[in-house]
């Protein structure tokens, strides 16, 4: 489904080099809930960003559904990330001029489908994370959990192949980070491919493989099921 | 491509939209209030440089030369076959009134009874005309502009009009060059002295105007005149028409042409008979305020840069999770392009309806008080329009640009915050 080939990412700040990845292979199969660990600078998150194709490697290739992502054009990138795939970052990143129904259905509208299926659809996706009664709110009248249960709406409401998720509950409190979860759990259970990042062993225990990352490359990789 | 670009279009108004709605309505506001401005500059300074002028030419129009003016060939001393001249214009179903006008060189002399013999006469030039004081009220309505004294009567003898440069006391600068008769008021006992001959005659109204034509010439009844110049074949110099509402007097001037008038006498409309250096004034005045305005256009860009500059910069994080989220760049772009359009938009929606629901009509009747005309605001449709469009342009691009600059940033860099 997704792959990764000795991928590495380094940062140049004048004559000074950060290798951040230093040749990272990972694959993650269909259906399939991967949850990557890691302390604090282990590279997690760089990872995350050029595997879901928001940042560009600096050598090595992402493989998604068995196309290299290499010589793919910037426009091909933004359909595959439009079409393919759906993100939940750590600070919820829902657009503040948006309500909850319209921040959902963007990227459906995006996709040329009309309105009133784009709304239906994102309806239906806040209506799963529990947000039936608060389509019409903007960003900035729900609580943190809310607004992350609104990221996971938008997320994959266009049914993505792939959900990645960056430290999804890093700024929840724990009442909401279970609630996250069990959203994760579910739309796990109904197929969905995702891909996590996060610090929480306690969360990264409801995936089915955990990987884990040191100094920009994997030390271990452990089925959990 | 077509497709991809309806989209983008959809895409970026959905976006443009819902800024603007949830935007705060003082920024809004303030934007707004730059771009009615800016429409203000573009269309009134130009429209009042351009209206100083107009407003000369059409008090020109409405106080002496009428719609359209027929006058003597350059090398005749009369217009000939005036009678049938005469009767063909009364026959025209688009004439309203006219006036036919004798016309001469005039020297006005004053004070001469009790001039020294050492003493400078005085004395001041112009051009005296003969008219019928009815017809002549009726095409030009003279009688209002005599503010002292009063207006001719048909049978008035031996008495004149005067225009109020041709008396000291009313001429604002003493200039050598512009002789005026000192001591002259209503009433007062003058000279006048038309092709050798001479005749007493007394100021009977003194006129006010800002038309050059009244207040540097003198007016008599035309059987005075005509008795005095021994002219009695009814060749007259110069006919003034009023037309008809709504009459063409292009089309009046051609059917004349068409009739066999130039073959004795010149025929212009209002705006022909104007000096050529009151049509280079129109244009340099309205080439100034071209330039006036630009600089407003200029301003206006620079504000609608600076407001889509900072929008975005501070909406860069938004706009790169838009991008990563798949939505294409050139949505995002036009959504600030829709943006600038509707403060534009709005600004000159604004600014037409105050310039057209106020300021027109209050210029018009209250016409701006200027030394050589009442100023109005001259400000046609189609030129209004056309500075709408520049501005509309000017904000696209000014809208454009910056947007650009902060979306081609990369998208992680713009999501994370990182320079």
């Amino acid at each position: 489904m997704i792959e990764t080939k000795n991928l590495i990412k380094t940062f140049r700040n004048g004559d000074v080099e950060t290798h951040v990845l230093r040749g990272i292979d990972f694959q993650v199969k269909e259906g399939e809930w991967s949850a990557i660990m890691g302390r604090s600078g282990a590279g997690k998150s760089t990872f995350l960003y050029q595997m879901s194709l928001l940042d560009e490697p600096t050598s090595g290739d992402v493989v998604v559904d068995g196309r290299s992502t290499r010589e793919m054009s910037d426009t091909e990138e933004v359909l595959l990330r439009l079409h393919k795939f759906g993100y939940v970052f750590q600070d919820y990143a829902l657009l503040p001029d948006l309500t909850a129904l319209e921040n959902v259905a963007l990227p459906s509208l995006m996709q040329n489908l009309d309105r009133r299926s784009a709304y239906a659809k994102a309806t239906d996706a806040l209506t799963k994370v529990g947000l039936g009664h608060r389509l019409n709110n903007l960003p900035s009248r729900l609580s943190g959990g809310e607004q992350q249960r609104v990221a996971i709406a938008r997320a994959v409401a266009h049914s993505p192949k792939v959900l990645f998720a960056d430290e999804p509950t890093a700024n929840l409190d724990n009442d909401s980070s279970e609630a996250i979860m069990k959203i994760f759990t579910e739309l796990h259970r109904e197929g969905q491919t995702i891909i996590m990042v996060t610090h929480e062993e306690q969360y990264a225990k409801l995936a089915e493989k955990i990987t884990t990352m040191d100094d920009g490359k994997i030390v271990s990789t452990v089925k959990n099921r | 491509m077509f497709s991809n670009l309806g989209l983008n279009i959809r895409i970026g108004f959905f976006l443009a939209l819902r800024q603007i709605r949830r935007a705060s309505l003082w920024t809004t506001s303030l934007i707004v209030f730059v771009m009615v401005l800016t429409f203000l500059n573009l269309v009134v300074v130009s429209g009042i440089l351009v209206g100083l002028i107009q407003g000369a030419v059409n008090q020109a129009r409405s106080e002496f030369t009428s719609d359209v003016i027929i006058s003597t060939l350059d090398d005749k001393k009369y217009i000939e076959n005036s009678p049938n001249i005469l009767a063909l214009i009364k026959s025209l179903p688009e004439i309203e009134a006219m006036s036919a006008r004798y016309s001469e060189g005039v020297i006005l002399e004053a004070n001469y009874k009790t001039r020294k013999e050492t003493d400078k006469p005085n004395t001041a030039g112009a051009q005296i005309f003969g008219i019928n004081p009815e017809n002549e009220d009726a095409v030009t309505r003279l009688s209002s502009s005599v503010s002292e004294g009063s207006y001719l009567a048909p049978g008035d003898y031996d008495q004149v009009i005067v225009g109020q440069f041709l008396l000291s006391q009313y001429v604002p600068v003493d200039d050598p060059n512009l002789a005026a008769l000192d001591n002259v008021e209503v009433g007062t006992k003058i000279r006048i002295t038309v092709g050798g001959v001479t005749r007493e005659v007394r100021v009977k109204g003194i006129i006010k105007s800002k038309v050059d034509a009244l207040t540097r010439n003198v007016f008599m009844v035309d059987s005075q005149f005509r008795s005095m110049i021994g002219r009695n074949d009814g060749n007259i110099d110069q006919v003034a028409v009023l037309l008809k509402n709504g009459a063409d007097p292009i089309f009046v001037k051609e059917k004349l042409k068409r009739s066999g008038v130039t073959q004795f006498a010149q025929v212009q409309t209002f705006e022909d008979a104007q000096p050529q250096f009151l049509k280079d004034i129109i244009d340099t005045f309205n080439m100034l305020g071209f330039a006036f305005g630009s600089i407003g256009l200029v301003v206006a860009s620079i504000t609608i840069f600076i407001v889509i500059f900072i929008n975005a910069l501070t909406r860069r994080k938004y706009i790169g999770i838009m991008k990563g989220i798949g939505i294409d760049g050139g949505a995002i772009r036009l959504s600030y392009v829709f943006q600038s359009i509707f403060y534009a938009l709005l600004g000159s929606v604004i600014g037409l309806a105050f310039v057209y629901g106020f300021l027109v009509p209050f210029v018009g009747e209250h016409p701006i008080d200027f030394p050589f005309s009442d100023g109005i605001l001259v400000a046609p449709i189609d030129e209004t329009l056309f500075r709408v469009g520049l501005l509309v342009f000017s904000t696209i691009i000014a809208g454009y640009i910056p947007a650009w600059m902060i979306i081609r940033r990369n998208t992680l860099d713009s999501i994370l915050g990182r320079n």
